[in-house]
C-alpha cells in the first residue's frame, strides 16, 4: 500500500504549538492595534503644518515599512526552503504574501488619501510611494506564480527563486526609484515623515508599528495552519482517488 | 573549457539559423516597436515640443514591450518539442544554456530594435543630441532587459497562458533599467554616469539571471 | 559497468508514484519495462534519466569490480541516451541540421553520416523536419543513439510509429548495443531478439513497486499474450 507523505502535509508539532499561541497573539495584536488606534486619532495632537491630516501616517508609514518587512521575511523564508528544504518555510512564504500585499495596498491607499489634502492630487509620483507601487506588483507577481503552478512542490521552488529574485532587485528599485524623483522634482514637496518627531507622535507610531507586526504573526499562522489542512485534504482525496482505481482494477 | 566553448557555439548557431528560418521572429518585433510607438502622437497629439520632450522615454518604452514580446518562446518551444530535456541532460552547465538562450535572444531581438530605433527618433523629433546617448543607453541596457527576461521564461515554461504571467513578473524588475535608460539618453554625453549605472545593472543581472533561471529551468524540468 | 538504483521513492502532488524501487542495469543486458497505464513507466525512466527528482534512494554507477564510479550529475548523464516520446526535432531546420547540431552539442561531429545511414534517413538529409511522417520523425529522434557510444540506452516506447522495417530496424539496434556490452532499459513490446540471460524483465504495478520477473515467467507469458493475440 502506497504511502502519503504525511511527514510533508502534517507537521504536527507545528499544529500544536500554534493552536496554543495563536489565542494570545490576537489578544496582543487586538489590543495594541485598538490602543494605537485611538492615539493616533485621539491622543496625537493635530500637526501645526498639516493639521489633522498627519494622523493618517500612524497608518501608512508602519504599513509601508510592514510592506517591505514582510517581503524580507519571505525571502528568508524561501532561502531556508530551498537551502534547508523545511516543509514549513515554503508555506510561511507563500502565507505571507497575502498579508504583505495587503500592508502594501493599505500604504498606497492612505497614502494616496493623504495626498489629496496635501499635495492636491490623489497620486504624486513620490518615490516612497513609487517604490511600494512596484513592490506590490512583486508581490501580485509572486502570488500568480503560486497560482498558476499546479504541483505545490515545483511551484514552491519556483515562487521561492522568483522572491529572492526580487530581494536582490528592491534595493535596486528603490535606488533608481529616489534617484529618479530627484531627477525629475527639484521642488521639495511636503514628506510624510519629517525630520524631527515629537514624543507624541512617536508613541502612537511605536504601538501601531507593533500592532501591524502582532496581527501579521496571528494572520501568518492562521494561514499556514488553513494552508497546512488544505494539503491534508488534498492528499486525502488523492489517496480516495487512488483506491477508486485500484478497487476498479481488482 | 574548449568544449563548453563549442557546444555553446552549437546552441547559439542552431538558435540563430531557427531565428533566420522562421521568416525572423525579430523582423516582426520591429515592426511592433515601430507600430507601437507611432501610436504615442495619436495618444498625446502631434505637437513637436511634446513629442521631442517624451521621445526618449517612449522609445524606451517601445524597446522594453517589443522585447517582451518573444520571450515566451525563449524555452517554451524547446520545452514543447522535447529539445529542453536533452539540452538538461548535455554536458553543458545549466548557467550557460541560459547565457546562450539570452545571447540569441538579444541578437535576434534586442540588437534589431536598436537598428531600427534611430527612425523612431525621427518621428517621434527626439533632440538632435540625444540620438547618441540614446543608441548607447540601449546598447548597455537591452542585455540587462533579456537576461530578466530570461528568469520570467524560466519560472513559467511548461505553463499553460505563461505569457501573460511572465509580464507581470518581468515588467517590475525592468523598472530600474528603464529608469537608468531614459536618464542616459538624456545625459547629452555618449558615457554619463547614468550609461554607468546602467552598466552596472546589466553587470548585476548577468551574474543574477543564470543562476536564478538556472535554477528555474532545472525545477520546471524535473 | 552498470547502473544500480536502488530504493528509488519519488511522490508528486502528494503521493508516491514510485514506491522503493530497486534495480540493476547491468552491462550486455535488455531491461524491459512493463506495467499498466499510469503506473509510472515514463516517470521511471525520467527518474533514471535524472528528469524527475526522486526524493529518496539513490542512483550509482559501478565498474566491473563493483566499485562505485560516482554520482555526480555530469558524469551521470554523459553515460546515456535518453529518447523519450518527443522526437526533439525541429521543424525547419533539415535532417543533417538537426542531426548536426546534436552532435555538436554531445562533441561527435563525426558520428552524423554513419546516424544517417542507420536510421535509413539518408535520403531524406536535406529535408526540413516539418515534412517528415511522424515515423520519420521517430527515426530521427532515434539517430541520436548513434551519436557517440554511451553504455547505456534509456528508450520510451521506441517503436512507436514506425513501419515493420522500422521497428526491425530498432529492435537490431537495441540487440547489437547489448551484445556489445551495453545496457537498455525500454520500455516496449517489440520483441528484441535476445536469448533469455540477457533479457530482465520488469513490471511496474500501479501502485508504484517495481518487480523483477524471471526470465522465464516473462517469456511464457508473452508467448500466452502472443497466442492470445492470434
Amino acid at each position: 500500500m502506497f504511502k502519503l507523505n504525511f511527514e510533508l502535509a502534517n507537521p504536527k508539532r507545528f499544529m500544536d504549538l500554534s493552536a496554543k499561541l495563536l489565542p494570545w497573539i490576537w489578544v496582543i495584536a487586538v489590543g495594541l492595534l485598538g490602543t494605537g488606534l485611538y492615539m493616533a486619532l485621539f491622543v496625537a495632537p493635530p500637526d501645526y503644518q498639516q493639521g489633522e491630516t498627519v494622523r493618517m501616517m500612524f497608518i501608512h508609514v508602519p504599513a509601508a515599512s510592514m510592506a517591505t518587512m514582510v517581503y524580507m521575511f519571505m525571502a528568508a523564508s524561501s532561502a531556508v526552503a530551498l537551502i534547508m528544504k523545511h516543509p514549513l518555510a515554503d508555506m510561511a512564504a507563500k502565507a505571507a504574501a497575502p498579508i504583505g500585499a495587503g500592508y502594501t495596498l493599505l500604504a498606497l491607499i492612505t497614502g494616496s488619501l493623504w495626498g489629496k489634502p496635501m499635495w492636491g492630487t490623489w497620486w504624486v509620483w513620490d518615490a516612497r510611494l513609487t517604490s511600494v507601487l512596484v513592490l506590490f506588483f512583486l508581490y501580485i507577481g509572486y502570488m500568480a506564480l503560486w497560482e498558476a503552478m499546479e504541483e505545490p512542490v515545483k511551484a514552491a521552488k519556483a515562487a521561492a527563486v522568483l522572491c529572492l529574485v526580487g530581494v536582490v532587485n528592491i534595493p535596486v528599485i528603490k535606488f533608481s526609484v529616489e534617484w529618479w524623483n530627484t531627477l525629475h522634482q527639484p521642488t521639495s514637496l511636503a514628506k510624510m515623515d519629517g525630520p524631527a518627531i515629537h514624543s507624541s507622535m512617536l508613541w502612537p507610531l511605536a504601538i501601531m508599528a507593533l500592532a501591524y507586526g502582532a496581527l501579521f504573526v496571528a494572520l501568518l499562522l492562521l494561514r499556514m495552519r488553513t494552508e497546512i489542512l488544505k494539503r491534508r485534504v488534498r492528499s486525502l482525496q488523492l489517496s480516495r482517488a487512488r483506491a477508486a482505481v485500484q478497487a476498479g482494477a481488482a | 573549457m574548449f568544449e563548453l566553448f563549442s557546444t555553446m557555439t552549437a546552441l547559439l548557431r542552431r538558435d540563430l539559423t531557427l531565428s533566420a528560418r522562421l521568416g525572423g521572429g525579430g523582423l516582426l518585433a520591429v515592426i511592433f516597436f515601430i507600430i507601437v510607438v507611432s501610436m504615442v502622437p495619436f495618444g498625446v497629439g502631434p505637437e513637436g515640443a511634446l513629442l521631442s520632450k517624451i521621445a526618449a522615454g517612449m522609445i524606451w518604452v517601445g524597446v522594453v514591450l517589443s522585447m517582451l514580446l518573444s520571450l515566451d518562446r525563449l524555452f517554451q518551444a524547446d520545452f514543447e518539442d522535447g529539445t529542453l530535456d536533452l539540452l538538461m541532460l548535455s554536458s553543458l552547465p545549466k548557467g550557460a544554456l541560459v547565457l546562450v538562450k539570452c545571447t540569441a535572444h538579444w541578437l535576434t531581438t534586442g540588437l534589431p530594435l536598436i537598428v531600427a530605433s534611430p527612425i523612431l527618433a525621427i518621428l517621434l523629433q527626439l533632440p538632435d543630441g540625444l540620438l547618441g546617448p540614446l543608441l548607447v543607453g540601449l546598447l548597455v541596457g537591452t542585455p540587462a532587459m533579456s537576461l530578466i527576461g530570461a528568469i520570467g521564461a524560466s519560472l513559467t515554461v511548461g505553463l499553460r497562458r505563461g505569457g501573460l504571467l511572465l509580464s507581470l513578473l518581468v515588467l517590475p524588475l525592468q523598472v530600474p533599467v528603464l529608469i537608468f535608460g531614459v536618464a542616459a539618453a538624456k545625459s547629452e554625453a555618449l558615457w554619463s554616469p547614468s550609461h554607468m549605472l546602467l552598466a552596472a545593472v546589466t553587470l548585476m543581472t548577468l551574474v543574477v539571471s543564470p543562476l536564478a533561471s538556472g535554477a528555474a529551468l532545472k525545477l520546471n524540468m524535473t | 559497468m552498470k547502473l544500480i538504483a536502488s530504493d528509488i521513492t519519488c511522490f508528486r502532488g502528494g503521493r508516491h508514484v514510485l514506491e522503493s524501487v530497486s534495480l540493476e542495469l547491468a552491462s550486455g543486458v535488455a531491461s524491459i519495462l512493463r506495467g499498466p497505464n499510469g503506473s509510472g513507466k515514463s516517470t521511471l525512466l525520467r527518474v533514471v534519466a535524472g528528469l524527475v527528482d526522486h526524493q529518496e534512494g539513490k542512483l550509482s554507477w559501478l565498474d566491473d569490480e563493483g566499485r562505485e564510479i560516482g554520482e555526480d550529475d555530469a558524469l551521470h548523464t554523459s553515460l546515456f541516451h535518453y529518447v523519450g516520446h518527443l522526437d526533439a526535432v525541429k521543424p525547419s531546420l533539415t535532417v543533417r541540421e538537426n542531426l548536426d547540431f546534436w552532435a555538436g552539442l554531445y562533441g561527435v561531429p563525426g558520428d552524423v553520416e554513419t546516424a544517417l545511414q542507420t536510421l535509413g534517413l539518408g535520403a531524406l538529409a536535406q529535408v526540413p523536419g516539418a515534412f517528415l511522417s511522424a515515423g520519420q520523425k521517430k527515426r530521427l529522434g532515434l539517430a541520436k543513439l548513434c551519436l557517440g557510444t554511451r553504455p547505456l540506452w534509456i528508450l520510451d516506447e521506441p517503436s512507436v510509429s514506425l513501419d515493420v522495417e522500422g521497428v526491425a530496424l530498432i529492435a537490431g539496434l537495441m540487440k547489437a548495443h547489448c551484445e556489445t556490452g551495453g545496457s537498455l532499459l525500454v520500455t516496449t513490446h517489440v520483441d528484441i531478439g535476445l536469448k533469455a540471460e540477457a533479457l530482465q524483465s520488469l513490471r511496474l504495478s500501479v501502485q508504484g513497486t517495481l518487480k523483477v520477473e524471471a526470465p522465464e515467467n516473462a517469456q511464457k507469458e508473452n508467448a500466452q499474450k502472443e497466442s492470445n493475440n492470434v
